[in-house]
């Protein structure tokens, strides 16, 4: 028996949030008293690994896959490794790949999961229903079990160990899937990715105002984001969309500027730890789900605010 | 080109979330039903298709009959037939395993969805599908071009976007970009007629199980008041976000 977790790796290094779904992993593993198995992808360092509890460690080095390829082989790691648990981060690679595993190992899945189980028998998890609104205990009935871990939701936990390293073979699998191309948003962190996000609404009139958001981003390093009619009128482009239809948001801080803070948009950035909000409408109703609110104009506070930060970033160096 | 657009009926995005029967069941009372957004961008992208390339599109949903006028609707705005799987949706895994039925009794070449239902936040139901079929998906898709029998989809990875093309038959789940919001369609009285005469055929669930269950749910927990600062003194708002939040 064991628990399989995926480390997927961007440009060879394994993500904040990989260790987190990593040490997630090791918790559920400590929990059921068996060995946690980490499928590495495309790392140039695997052994890091061991920080985070990794008993083995299953190295696989191949050009990029697709859904299927990584489904397959994650898939025949865990029938030869005897998983009956399987963790993934919700990310874009483990969204689309966990149901495929979950498929082929007639296993439940469960996504949005928020903690380490509650029960081993009957297998129970607290996940997000209802875009953050609500939690559901979900029992998965299934023999193996597919977790999909919320990111932000756990942290990364330290805990050493000597790994045992096996290189593995990427599996086969029929596919038509081809990648033609890959965009990546060069030298912007993405909104997934960040521990800061600076997001900005409607209240800021138009597209080149936006440039307060860039500013205030760039001094504390955040991604941007914005609210769902900016996107729609065309001020920034959807991928910068956050709420129930847009990107989730969890990260550590979110500064939500002129935005009202609509159920819908709420919905998606309530998960984020500690939450600003500036606005000149004292009733804007951002405020109730707020931790820190300034009434006042954006076009007046966030020059000073970026203006102090910027001393404050030089004094804390 | 035949398509099958999935369609998952969910509370309006403004709904107040409450639970009966000790927090065991979600109360619908008061809630208003709509097409998962979503599955709308989905529905929306298969009638661009029929309208410029001839595509026939079928809308199917796995619920009872409480539900029928989410497909009427997916009818007024364009789809061509719909089919009801008389059947509460478990979950998930029972979802796909229907669906797939529907599929191969009625030889598709393209099956669209949401990436995710706004209620439950599954994301799993057009995975499960791809796979039990044994045929490609792509997930997160924002833009999609069909040329004979070969598709082109852009999607989100993390930190960009990627492009691939695939064969003929394709699971595509669909997210906000996949349409122009612009291009959304809000029933007309015409539509609406026409949709009373579309074909609605409702067909028994295939046996199959559900893998998890929901036992109970819970409402996140009260948050403390907001901490109002003044304009002039954002000092305050550094000094709070390093010593209080340390999050700076
Ligand atoms: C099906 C559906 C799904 C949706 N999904 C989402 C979603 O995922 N994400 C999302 O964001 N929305 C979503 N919405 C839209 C949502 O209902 C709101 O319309 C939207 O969030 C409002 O955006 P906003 O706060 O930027 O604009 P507004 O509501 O127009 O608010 C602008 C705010 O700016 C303030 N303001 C104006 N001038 C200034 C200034 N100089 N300085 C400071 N503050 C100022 C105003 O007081 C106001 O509070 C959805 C709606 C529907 C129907
Ligand atoms: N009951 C259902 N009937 C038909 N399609 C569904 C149903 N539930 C989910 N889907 C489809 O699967 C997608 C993802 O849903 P989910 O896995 O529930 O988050 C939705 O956007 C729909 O396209």
């Amino acid at each position: 028996m064991s628990v399989l977790v995926f480390a997927d790796t961007s440009e060879g290094i394994y993500k904040k949030s990989t260790l987190e779904t990593v040490s997630y992993a090791k918790a559920i593993s400590d929990l059921l008293g068996s060995e946690l198995v980490a499928v590495s992808m495309n790392a140039t360092d695997n052994t890091a690994l061991q920080n985070y509890g990794a008993n083995q460690i299953v190295n696989v080095q191949s050009a990029s896959l697709n859904n299927k390829q990584y489904a397959a082989t994650l898939t025949q790691i865990a029938k030869e490794k005897n998983s009956t648990v399987v963790v993934l981060g919700n990310n874009a690679i483990g969204n689309s790949v966990a149901p495929l595993i979950a498929a082929q190992l007639k296993a439940g899945y469960t996504s949005n999961v928020v903690a380490v189980p509650i029960n081993t028998a009957p297998f129970t998890v607290v996940r997000k229903n209802f875009s953050g609104k609500a939690f559901g205990q979900t029992q998965i009935l299934s023999e193996v079990k597919v977790i999909g871990l919320a990111k932000n939701s756990f942290g990364i936990v330290e805990k050493p160990t000597t790994a045992t390293v096996t290189d593995f073979q990427a599996t086969e699998t029929n596919t038509t899937l081809a990648s033609v191309s890959v965009d990546k948003n060069s030298g912007k962190i993405a909104i997934a990715d960040a521990d800061i996000v600076v997001s900005g609404g409607r209240g800021l009139k138009e597209a080149s105002n936006f440039s307060l958001i860039e500013d205030l981003a760039e001094v504390l390093g955040a991604a941007t984001a914005c609210s769902k009619p900016v996107s729609d009128m065309g001020w920034r482009p959807h991928s910068e969309h956050v709420g129930q239809t847009g990107k989730p948001v969890a990260a550590n801080l979110y500064i939500a500027v002129a935005i009202s803070g609509a159920i819908q948009h709420l919905a998606g950035v309530n998960a984020s730890k500690t939450k600003v909000v500036i606005n000149t409408d004292p009733e804007a109703p951002f405020f109730k789900a707020a931790d820190y609110g300034i009434v006042g104009d954006a076009f007046e506070v966030v020059p000073k605010l970026i203006e102090k930060l910027k001393a404050f970033k030089a004094e804390n160096a | 080109m035949k398509i099958l657009v999935c369609i998952s009926h969910v509370p309006d995005t403004t709904s107040k979330i409450n639970f009966n029967n000790e927090l065991t069941e979600f109360d619908t009372n008061g809630v208003q039903f709509v097409i998962n957004p979503y599955d709308e961008f989905a529905l929306t992208r298969a009638i661009w298709f029929q309208e410029k390339q001839g595509a026939k599109v079928t809308v199917v949903h796995v619920g009872d009959a409480s539900t029928e006028p989410t497909l009427r609707k997916c009818l007024a705005i364009g789809a061509d037939d719909a089919i009801r799987i008389d059947a509460v949706p478990t979950d998930g895994f029972f979802v796909a395993q229907q669906l797939a039925e529907i599929y191969k009794q009625g030889e598709y070449d393209l099956i669209l969805t949401g990436k995710e239902s706004i209620d439950y936040n599954g994301a799993m139901v057009p995975g499960l599908l791809a796979s039990f079929l044994d045929i490609d998906f792509v997930n997160a898709c924002i833009s999609l071009e069909i040329d004979g029998t070969t598709a082109t989809a852009e999607t989100e990875i993390d930190g960009g976007t990627e492009t691939f093309t695939a064969n003929l038959p394709l699971v595509v789940a669909g997210q906000k970009g996949l349409v122009e919001e612009k291009d959304l369609k809000i029933p007309n009285m015409r539509g609406i007629m026409m949709a009373r005469k579309k074909p609605l055929s409702i067909v028994a669930p295939v046996e199959a199980t559900a893998v998890t269950e929901i036992e109970r749910f819970e409402k996140p927990a009260q948050k403390a008041a907001c901490k109002m600062i003044d304009a002039n003194d954002v000092d305050q708002l550094i000094e709070l976000l390093h010593n209080e939040a340390k999050v700076i």
